[in-house]
């Protein structure tokens, strides 16, 4: 849910990373993170197991510029991919501008990008959205592992709609500012319809 | 989508400063501000100094939703305030409709007080807090323009 506010003429928006677990998702936002000036961040909080995985969720505010004379900025969210976690994915929806779904590429995880998916669809009915009317990017992570399946036939399975693809390697950087940038044009021409 | 955006105008946000400035005073706090419950802040009075007030804010609203989430499996609809007392600095949490007013405060004063002042507060920022969620139908046809003009080029120029 966008907040607008005229008295310090900014913007702004929420957009969450999704999928299934170790898919990267906080690996997207660590690479934000990392690479983005500390002016235009703020800081990334972690909450996550002993073992690095995401407990709850991990949130980044960041900067982008003025638009017209107002400040955009996007509070960036991952949720926790690991199945038993799916309370805390529901709650992380909420008031959610944009949603980027992080797609592990490796044959052998094609079946929990699946379920991850179908569980993203039922926990935004839940939330009251539907999938196909939200800003929306669909990630192919980890393009450069040994055991991928063609872009193609991943497509296939999981594009929903004509949601922009992207390919990436998130640990390297490569496809994770393309997505966000895909993202959160998405949102802001939302905002521009409304 | 399911919530309207916030819409925030200078007299309200000036009437919401003033009882969170108010509310600081009386309560004795370090720090109150207002922030809605998916995370993000929206005003804030008091001494922030150092404080990631951000980060905060999107701390107390996933702590505010795990704990309703935890009062709706144990059948509650939601639990209304939470309160964390640490050695020397506290926090005091109220949930205000579709806001959550936050009071970060130390020994000067006590959960008593704070409680008590929160709870004078709180009826004031429902009125300001029904008057922001009406305003939208009332301004629309002049002050939507300024997203309405937005270009392509103002996005992509965001990105270069």
């Amino acid at each position: 849910m966008t907040f607008i506010n005229y008295a310090s003429r900014e913007i702004n928006c929420k957009i969450v990373y999704y999928g299934p677990g170790l898919c990267g998702k906080t690996t997207n936002l660590q690479y934000i993170y990392d690479s983005t000036a500390p002016a235009s961040r703020g800081k990334l909080i972690s909450l996550a197991t002993e073992t690095d995985r995401t407990l709850f969720f991990d949130f980044m505010p960041l900067e982008l510029g003025t638009v017209r004379g107002f400040k955009t900025r996007f509070h960036l969210y991952t949720v926790p991919g690991q199945v038993f976690y799916d309370a805390s994915r529901k709650l992380i929806l909420k008031g959610v501008d944009g949603v980027v779904f992080v797609a592990d590429s490796q044959e052998e995880r094609m079946d929990a990008n699946i379920e991850s998916l179908h569980n993203l669809e039922e926990n935004l009915q839940a939330n009251g959205y539907d999938l196909k009317n939200i800003p929306y990017v669909l990630q192919l992570n980890k393009r450069d592992l040994p055991s991928v399946l063609p872009v193609e036939e991943i497509v296939a399975e999981l594009r929903r709609q004509n949601e922009p693809v992207h390919e990436s390697v998130a640990a390297k950087g490569t496809g994770v500012f393309d997505t966000l940038k895909s993202v959160a044009k998405q949102v802001l021409t939302e905002l521009r319809k409304s | 989508m399911t919530d309207t955006p916030i819409i925030m105008h200078e007299q309200q946000f000036a009437q919401l400063t003033k009882v969170l400035s108010r509310l600081r005073l009386e309560s004795s706090a370090h720090v109150v501000f207002v922030v809605d419950k998916n995370g993000q802040q929206i005003a804030v009075q008091g001494e922030v100094g150092e404080l990631d007030t951000t980060s905060l804010a999107a701390l107390a609203a996933g702590n505010v939703a795990a704990t309703g989430g935890m009062a709706r499996l144990i059948g509650e609809k939601e639990f209304p305030t939470l309160s964390h007392e640490g050695e020397r600095e506290s926090i005091h949490i109220c949930i205000i409709g579709r806001v959550l007013l936050v009071v970060v405060f130390d020994e000067r004063s006590s959960l008593g007080l704070v409680k008590l002042r929160v709870k004078q507060a709180a009826r004031e920022l429902v009125a300001i807090f029904e008057e922001i969620t009406r305003t939208p139908e009332q301004k629309k046809a002049g002050e939507d323009s300024i997203f309405a003009e937005i270009t392509d080029e103002d996005i992509d120029s965001l990105f270069n």
